[in-house]
């Protein structure tokens, strides 16, 4: 395949991710406690299988992802 | 795919969160409930004032309206899920996500508002790239008719338009569930689907 980023980035969008993945519904059940787990250095993929697979595949909940990160980390830096 | 969030046993709750529930069902409860609308509007607003580059056309008042209307649905999502927080993570947190999404969805759906989703592959511009070299141009229109002759052939109707729309056309999945009156989990799922087919077609050579 291409080693071009751009035509990867392209793919990636249209064939989404190769693991396996979870639905939206459970990535929004586990996304509080996957932050958590992330925020305090603690392995949140051993935690929550499949859902990092789906935010790289989901737009919509990687970018929830990333606010309540955003948010939530901002928090504790207070 | 079962998530662990939902298998793990509960750990013992946080101080505070503990404060939270027994507020939010206590005899004090139309203060608590206050004080959490405040706090879901804080999250509203955080997200709307991250979206807010990405929407030029709304004015502030307007910006504000949909924070607002989204902590009062996020206020309802709350109170009718009290019974399924766990405490996996901090009340705090696990309310804040529910702001953030309706906050988001309602921005999604704002942006897209009178604009027509195409369902239809009418570019398939995020292939291209300027200033190919002649045998990067030659790579690309390749993959590009492998990949439309692999949509074409594989997959059924209704996710090659979902596919096209999500993937393709860059709709987002708040928007196109609206317009085809499904939801999220629905549409990532014949996304999923569409995505497993293609891969399952193109072989190796795309992983």
């Amino acid at each position: 395949m291409s080693e071009r980023p751009d035509l990867k980035q392209a793919l990636g969008r249209l064939l989404g991710p190769s693991a396996p993945e979870v639905g939206c519904d459970e990535c929004f059940a586990g996304l509080d406690r996957y932050v958590e787990l992330e925020l305090a250095g603690e392995d949140a993929d051993a935690a929550l299988p499949g859902l990092r697979a789906h935010l790289d595949g989901c737009p919509a909940c990687r970018e929830e992802h990333e606010s309540l990160r955003a948010l939530v980390g901002g928090e504790q830096a207070l | 795919m079962e998530s662990a969030a939902l298998t793990r046993a509960p750990r013992p709750l946080d101080e505070a969160s503990r404060e939270w529930l027994r507020a939010l069902r206590g005899a004090g409860r139309e203060e608590a409930v206050v004080r959490l609308h405040a706090l879901l509007l804080r999250a509203a607003r955080f997200e709307v004032a991250r979206r807010r580059p990405t929407l030029p056309h709304l004015r502030g008042n307007e910006l504000d309206e949909i924070a607002l209307e989204a902590a009062d649905d996020a206020l309802m999502s709350v109170l009718a899920r009290l019974d399924d927080f766990r405490g996996l993570s901090r009340f705090t947190t696990w309310v804040y996500k529910f702001a953030l999404l309706e906050a988001a969805v309602k921005l999604r759906r704002r942006a897209w508002q009178g604009r027509e989703v195409p369902l239809e592959p009418e570019t398939w511009s995020l292939f291209s790239s300027s200033a190919l070299e002649p045998d990067e141009q030659a790579e690309q229109s390749e993959l590009l008719a492998t990949l439309r002759r692999a949509i074409e052939e594989v997959l059924t109707p209704h996710q090659r338009r979902v596919l096209v729309a999500l993937a393709v056309n860059g709709v987002p999945i708040d928007v196109l569930a609206e317009r085809l009156n499904t939801n999220r989990g629905a549409l990532y799922k014949t996304l999923h689907d569409a995505r497993r087919k293609l891969r399952a077609h193109l072989g190796e050579e795309f992983e």
